[in-house]
């Protein structure tokens, strides 16, 4: 029977929302579920990992009390643990930190990788994913185990499927490597969730003007719980910063509602955002190409209907 | 000192792509380096200006055509550059990892290793990684600030938007670009002039040892994924397109 062990990841100890996606994945295969914890101190997540389908809790310990400056030795620690246990497979979120941390992983142990999958088929091991942004879907097989999975966000949904979690406590045996070191983490003035695990996101682009004017998309997005985003056009004119980019050269997204306002839809734009669930577009050129491939088109000045969005919303959000 | 920065020649992110069956596609397409790649460049021809006199070689794995993207690196300003050549477009990343390893090590010894952060064709996002691993070196990757002194690299990694994590790492080390971290220059016309007489040093893959027989990561096809038709438009009273949005997104779609 196969093992199969998910990367959780926790913040403030509550696991991720995309990692309980990472787990109803996981049981898509017959076999059992392990979850690993780098975090030891982490026991508020257990109940949740139990709910939603691990049958082994693998709480991971090192020497050093505390690893989290240290990521080469997380991805030993872990590398190790998928020794330990013989795990078959490790699936993480193809999300910024796990996506890192699961290239890590993968080198060390000198595993098949596959980042951003779109779907997995356990039994014939194949995966699909995609090459050159959304343009094509690619089918890849891994030959050699483990087999190192990094999911896109938000393509699985969670699933409750309450498993025994027995507890497991495993002393990891690592190298105290100190060549690479987080000194800080460095918070920024914007805030707000990161596009690229967003379930909701409302974009804006060159239309949109100035830096000033994406304070209406902010101001919506706060209404929506959304995440702000930009297409390379609004990033290239300065208006919004780099990191809020979507398309090809910036961050692929799978949200479950994509709002692209003043976004005339360039190719390497839709590359990064055509496996939305729903795309709605907001432009004033009914020429606009986005109006061709979206679920739900509004014509009209985005000036107008952002703000009469961010209303029509606020008074539901104040009940 | 020598840098070597390892680049990939990709097709266009304006172009279209049209699987052609198999692992085929049509590479009719404009062809360009690797935006990322452009960025571990420039932050390369910036340490050597910066008074450091150091080499910076560009590496690439793939097939004879991408000799115009290394010429692309030449006229940017890498000093030389080597090309090990493959015979398909598509070669796994384990395998494209041991090949750059190969060719590196058989060239000189790096002092630092830039890429970009992934490509934007197969977008493996792991190089760095494997190069890391391989040469035994500290990685970052989707790095936006770079400095060096006295052989300690400082960085800050983005990893969330507006969070960063500033990274401290000994030399040499892989660091994997992202936008943002520079400004690429663009080539002048006596600058491709000058890349004409640069070496482009060709290093057959076989000469570089025999991959395994099968790849740990094989591609079993390509299919186009098509985007979704015409949507339902509305126009009229912002007011009233914002109330039948939402009634839409609420009954109809259900994803609010």
């Amino acid at each position: 029977m196969a093992r199969i062990g998910v990367l959780i990841e926790a913040k403030g100890g509550e696991v991720k929302k995309t990692t309980l996606g990472a787990l109803a994945a996981a049981r898509r295969d017959p076999g059992e579920v392990y979850a690993l914890l780098p975090e030891p101190n982490a026991e508020a997540c257990h109940g949740v990992l139990r709910q939603y389908g691990a049958d082994r809790i693998v709480t991971i310990r090192t020497p050093e009390a505390d690893i989290s400056p240290f990521p080469d030795v997380q991805a030993a620690a872990l590398a190790a643990a998928i020794d330990r246990f013989q795990l078959d497979a490790l699936l993480g979120v193809s999300g910024q930190a796990g996506r890192d941390l699961l290239a890590r992983i993968a080198s060390i142990a000198g595993a098949p990788l596959v980042l951003d999958c779109l779907d997995i088929d356990f039994p014939s091991g194949t995966v699909r994913k995609s090459h050159f942004s959304g343009k094509t879907t690619a089918t890849l097989r891994l030959n050699g185990r483990p087999w190192i999975l990094g999911i896109r966000p938000n393509i699985f949904p969670e699933k409750i499927d309450p498993r025994h979690g027995d507890i497991v406590l495993y002393e990891a045996p690592v190298p105290t490597s100190k060549r690479l070191v987080i000194r800080e983490v460095k918070q920024g003035s914007s805030g707000g969730p990161d596009v690229s695990e967003a379930e909701i996101i409302i974009s804006g682009g060159r239309a949109v003007g100035s830096a000033e004017n994406f304070r209406i998309l902010k101001e919506c997005a706060s209404v929506l719980g959304a995440a702000v985003g930009a297409s390379r056009a609004a990033v290239d004119a300065g208006f919004a910063s780099h990191a809020l980019q979507v398309g090809q050269t910036g961050k692929t997204v799978s949200p479950r509602l994509y709002i692209a306002c003043g976004i005339s839809g360039s190719v390497q734009h839709f590359a990064g955002m055509k496996t939305a669930k729903v795309i709605v577009a907001v432009n004033n050129d009914l020429d606009a190409p986005i109006f061709q491939k979206c679920d739900y088109g509004l014509l009209g000045d985005l000036f107008e209907v952002v703000p009469a969005l961010t209303r029509a919303l606020a008074p539901a959000q104040a009940k | 000192m020598k840098i070597y920065v390892c680049v990939k020649h990709v097709p266009d992110t304006a172009a279209n792509i049209r699987p052609l069956g198999g692992t085929a596609f049509d590479e009719t397409v404009k062809f360009i380096m690797n935006p990322y790649d452009e960025y571990a460049l420039e932050q390369a021809l910036r340490i050597r200006e910066s008074g450091s006199g150091a080499e910076v070689i560009a590496v690439t794995v793939g097939k004879e055509v991408a000799t115009s993207t290394l010429r692309t690196a030449l006229a940017m300003g890498a000093d030389r550059s080597i090309l090990v050549k493959t015979d398909a477009y598509f070669t796994d990343s384990v395998e494209t990892g041991r090949l750059l390893y190969r060719a590196i090590s058989l060239d000189g010894f790096p002092d630092l290793i830039l890429t970009g952060r992934q490509s934007v064709d197969t977008e493996g996002m792991q190089i760095p990684y494997r190069l890391g691993v391989l040469f035994d070196m500290p990685v970052a990757v989707n790095v936006v600030t770079f400095s060096m002194v006295e052989g300690r690299v400082t960085v800050e990694r983005e990893i969330e938007a507006d969070v960063r994590e500033v990274i401290e790492m000994t030399t040499p080390c892989v660091v994997g670009a992202a936008k943002g971290l520079n400004q690429p220059r663009c080539p002048t016309l006596p600058d491709m002039m000058k890349a004409k007489k640069k070496e482009i040093r060709v290093i057959p893959q076989a000469d570089l040892g025999f991959p395994p027989p099968i790849p740990t990561v094989e591609l079993l096809g390509l299919q186009a994924a098509p985007d979704r038709g015409r949507g339902t438009i509305l126009e009229g009273d912002p007011e009233k397109m914002v109330r039948e949005l939402l009634r839409l997104l609420r009954e109809e779609a259900g994803v609010l």
